[in-house]
């Protein structure tokens, strides 16, 4: 069975597109076949953050409107054997996606055996973000512990609710899992950055996963290697157990705590 | 941190930070979520209503419709100003 998994958050900026394709990349280093699409046309980005941004030939809207088969436009990953990038169109606009043509994409990839579908939504709440979400069967809704993307997220989840193809159907809801990025342990500690804990309170979503804030993340965005194949980073770690946790494993959470720092550590700073 | 730090405290911001969210949230969740659609209507008026006699801040008007084992409550709560006379 193939499962969609639309990864979104309202607003811009928070780290959609990394999280996208590290779970596509964490998933697939698993053994699942993993289709990873941009729904952001007109505004690309995913290639650029997969490393593949030189073998776009065709895109998601070539697919949609017949210029090209589905097979054309599919970039198969250097790294890993069962991951595949569906790249947005960087000229047309975004009526080009319609539902009936994002529908026939998601069924040619059900029947090829993909396990996974990966939605890199657009930021906002429009038709990209709209499309994105329609048919997902979970949600990862990617948060920072900042006022404006609690707020829109919480939008986010008003829509998941209502403006999804189970909502309509009355087909059970759209699983919803938390994300939070950019996390600082050390800001929590004192008291300027909201907790886990309290974001989790206020949206009352489960926590699939906690990133900590990190300079890996540009490093890895720079050099098009999604930063879950940085084995070296905290980064790669939390998203790794946030791909365990999508697949139903039991991961106690990292990287909330403020590491403890020795007496001479505080007080000469370090 | 150093030295200087352990004696500086800065007011911590994050518990001002959940505290607006949970009001915000709580409220935007019910003008959407099967909320009654006059509620904005609603609050306007009397927020109308409650300025013909004490000038009170439209922030400080709080309406919410709370769902509890079957039953709607409506709830609304005005904060006077301090001198209010």
């Amino acid at each position: 069975m193939t499962e969609i998994i639309v990864v979104t958050s309202g607003k811009g900026g928070v780290g959609k597109t990394t999280t996208s394709a590290s779970i596509a990349c964490g998933l697939a280093r698993r053994g699942k076949k993993v289709a990873v699409i941009d729904f952001d046309i007109g505004l690309r980005n995913l290639d650029l953050i997969m490393g593949c941004e030189r073998r776009v030939v065709y895109d998601f809207v070539n697919v949609i409107q017949g210029e090209c088969t589905l097979k054309q436009a599919l970039i198969k990953d250097k790294r890993l054997e069962t991951l595949y990038v569906l790249a947005a169109s960087q000229t047309r606009d975004k009526e080009a996606l319609s539902p009936e043509g994002v529908r026939r994409v998601f069924d040619e990839l059900t029947a090829d055996g993909f396990d996974f579908i990966i939605c890199d939504s657009p930021a906002g709440i429009e038709k990209g973000a709209h499309l994105a979400m329609y048919f997902a069967d979970r949600a990862v809704v990617v948060v920072n512990p900042e006022v404006s993307s609690v707020r829109d997220s919480d939008r986010i989840l008003g829509l998941l609710s209502a403006k999804t193809l189970r909502a309509e159907q009355g087909n059970g809801q759209v699983k919803e899992h938390l994300l939070l990025t950019r996390y600082s342990p050390k800001r929590v500690a004192t008291g300027e950055m909201m907790s886990v804990g309290d974001v989790k309170e206020i949206l009352g979503l489960d926590v699939v996963g906690v990133v900590p804030e990190s300079t890996d993340v540009l490093a890895a965005s720079n050099a098009g290697i999604p930063v879950i194949l940085n084995e070296d980073s905290d980064v790669s770690r939390a998203y790794e157990d946030a791909v365990a946790r999508l697949l139903g494993e039991t991961v106690p959470l990292r990287f909330v705590d403020e590491p403890k720092k020795g007496f001479f550590a505080r007080m000469f700073g370090g | 941190m150093g030295l200087l730090a352990l004696f500086r405290r800065s007011p911590p911001s994050a518990h001002v930070a959940k505290e607006r969210l949970r009001i915000i949230v709580q409220q935007e969740r019910s003008a959407r979520g099967g909320g009654p659609d006059y509620l904005p209507l609603l609050r306007r008026e009397l927020l109308e209503v409650i300025r013909k006699y004490v000038n009170v801040d439209p922030a400080a008007v709080q309406i919410n419709v709370e769902r509890e084992d079957g039953q709607e409550v409506l709830e609304f709560s005005v904060a006077l100003p301090e001198k209010a006379r």
